[in-house]
């Protein structure tokens, strides 16, 4: 005891007497270790076993490309593939028109601006997996939006996209738009504040309408803010994996299926974890995809 | 003069269009976001009978708390009926070492990253932040191995582990942004003083950091409560947290579904993020566009 106590004062003693930059990269080391392993480990091992013909349990056995060609065979992933970039594309597209409308609607000196923010950004704090709840009651056509109209008399209205097969995604997408064109709209409101008012005394001396100084001079201006709002929003489409499960469950059949969720299901309750790892891998390879492109435009424009 | 009258007068016709519509797209947006938290509310204070009946937009005839009693209590969650009220300790179990770790090490990271001299820092905060943009399907399996190999899957403390080692990109980034934009002349003083790293950050830089701490603790709560992927997989049987059992409870087919229920248990799991969100304010913003505006 007196020992242990002994030679932790000695430690402290140690650490006091440190050069205070060698104690700084000390502190860093658990991160790092645990970054390496928990991130890269994980990744180097998810990578490793898609070239493995593991099934339910993972085994170190060389296969190539089989799961990668049975991948691509199964017409389950080509719907969760394409449905990943039809929802990216209209997700992302309708957050940020939607977003920067919002943004800028608020930059025209409106009264009571951080009640509207409020309003419009009060989604983001929710989970994805109420939001999914929220959109799929307020959709479901037995009960939701079109037994409303209905019941007002105007029988032949229809809106079943949630149980339409081939218009399910997008009520995905609305809901999504609902979720986080707010977190567009706070990043790209901080943008335009921050722009110069010199812009705006330029824009009026010359005479150039509102409108088309936000086109043409102000959002450009904008251009890595809004860089950095796509870069969330597609994080946002490649993760999107509780939202589909609350919402759809990704049916109807695999309608709505997404990466995420085939990946997940194959990996804990279909037992095919050499055919999720080669699908992961993919999914990674988008990421990546996406971040080497932004960081490209992102130096064009520099 | 009488050249500028006339160029003016459409001018303000416009400019009142333009006032009316800008009103009409705000109020209209407003609506659009709030009409399924209001037909939420409206469902959730309904009877199931009248649920069945009537119409989303109907507001309750007689409003109950009924729904919300069974959501807490009663409510069926796969063979146990015990509604949400065991999922809420097990959110704050997991919620409070997993938010106070991640902050507390995310503080000091940005600290020694950004206020003294590592080599490599910019590659650390680099290959951490590259960690946040991949996807958990990449990684998730291998941790479930590497977690059940040490003993911690499907316990407390692993599914902590788990929130740490995900949240700890984004809230270091927080601290990193926030330390950098620090006198430097506050580190030669203490420096100067012959305070050391452990001295400067507990006597200089704690206290300089309040709002900072602020922002990255809602970030934190609001992450770790709103997560369903990594505690549906790590927390294990016992310890699955409100918004896993929510999901479960809606997902639980037994007879008619109830969508009151579902809309009362609903809106307590996500009570929680809301208020915090609506009492926190500029907080609350800045946590979710970190490193946005300022990176």
């Amino acid at each position: 005891m007196a020992d242990s106590s002994a030679g932790r004062k000695s430690v402290r003693r140690g650490l006091r007497q440190m050069p205070p930059d060698r104690v700084a990269r000390l502190v860093l080391v658990p991160t790092i270790v645990a970054c390496l392993i928990g991130y890269y480990g994980a990744i180097g091992w998810t990578v490793g076993m898609s070239f493995t013909s593991s099934g339910s349990l993972p085994q170190w056995e060389w296969a190539g490309l089989t799961q990668y060609i049975r991948l691509w065979g199964e017409p389950r992933w080509h719907t969760a593939f394409a449905n990943m970039f039809l929802f990216g594309v209209f997700y992302g597209v309708g957050c940020l028109v939607f977003g920067i409308a919002l943004a800028i609607a608020l930059d025209q000196g409106v009264r009571g601006r951080s009640y509207w923010q409020t309003a419009f950004l009060y989604p983001i704090a929710l989970s994805f997996i109420v939001t999914g709840l929220a959109w799929q009651w307020f959709l479901n056509p037995t009960t939701g939006l079109q037994h409303f109209v209905r019941s007002l008399g105007w029988e032949p209205f229809s809106f079943d996209w949630l149980s339409n097969p081939d218009r399910a995604v997008y009520t995905v997408v609305i809901a999504g738009v609902w979720h986080s064109s707010g977190l567009v709209m706070a990043i790209v409101y901080a943008g335009l504040s921050s722009i110069d008012g010199e812009i705006w005394r330029a824009g009026r001396v010359d005479g150039v309408p509102r409108w088309r100084m936000y086109l043409r001079v102000v959002l450009p201006m904008l251009g890595p803010v809004i860089l950095i709002c796509v870069v969330l929003l597609a994080m946002n489409v490649v993760k999107s994996y509780d939202l589909i499960v609350a919402m759809t469950g990704g049916g109807p059949g695999f309608a709505t299926d997404l990466p995420a969720k085939f990946v997940v299901d194959n990996l804990f309750t279909r037992g095919n974890i050499g055919l999720a790892s080669a699908a992961a891998t993919v999914m990674l390879l988008t990421i990546l995809a996406i971040l080497l492109l932004s960081g490209w435009i992102q130096r064009r424009r520099v | 003069m009488i050249a500028r009258t006339f160029r003016r007068a459409p001018a303000r016709g416009w400019q009142i269009a333009g006032r009316i519509g800008l009103w009409a797209f705000l109020i209209a947006a407003a609506l659009f976001f709030a009409i399924p938290l209001l037909i939420m509310i409206s469902t959730s204070l309904k009877t199931a009978e009248e649920v069945r009946a009537g119409s989303v937009f109907l507001l309750p005839a007689d409003p109950t708390l009924a729904a919300y009693a069974k959501a807490w209590g009663t409510a069926c969650i796969g063979r146990t009926c015990e509604g949400l009220s065991g999922g809420l300790w097990n959110s704050v179990r997991i919620l409070v070492p997993s938010t106070l770790l991640s902050v507390a090490i995310a503080a000091i990271n940005g600290y020694a990253l950004s206020l003294w001299r590592v080599p490599y820092a910019g590659l650390i905060l680099g290959g951490l932040l590259l960690g946040a943009f991949i996807p958990y399907q990449v990684m998730i399996y291998p941790l479930v191995r590497m977690a059940s190999q040490v003993g911690l899957y499907g316990t407390l403390a692993g599914v902590v582990a788990i929130h740490v080692l995900f949240g700890l990109p984004v809230l270091t980034l927080i601290f990193c942004n926030f330390y950098r934009g620090l006198p430097p002349e506050l580190i030669k003083a203490a420096r100067v003083d012959g305070a050391g790293f452990g001295r400067t950050f507990l006597r200089v830089i704690l206290p300089l950091s309040s709002n900072v701490i602020v922002v990255a603790l809602i970030l934190s709560v609001t992450g770790v409560w709103n997560d369903y992927l990594l505690s549906l997989i790590f927390a294990g049987r016992d310890n699955l947290p409100m918004t896993v059992q929510l999901a479960s409870l809606v997902g639980t087919r037994q007879g008619l579904p109830e969508y009151n229920v579902n809309m009362a248990a609903t809106l307590l799991a996500a009570a929680p993020p809301l208020l915090l969100y609506l009492f926190s304010g500029k907080y609350f913003v800045r946590g979710v566009t970190a490193g946005a505006v300022k990176g």
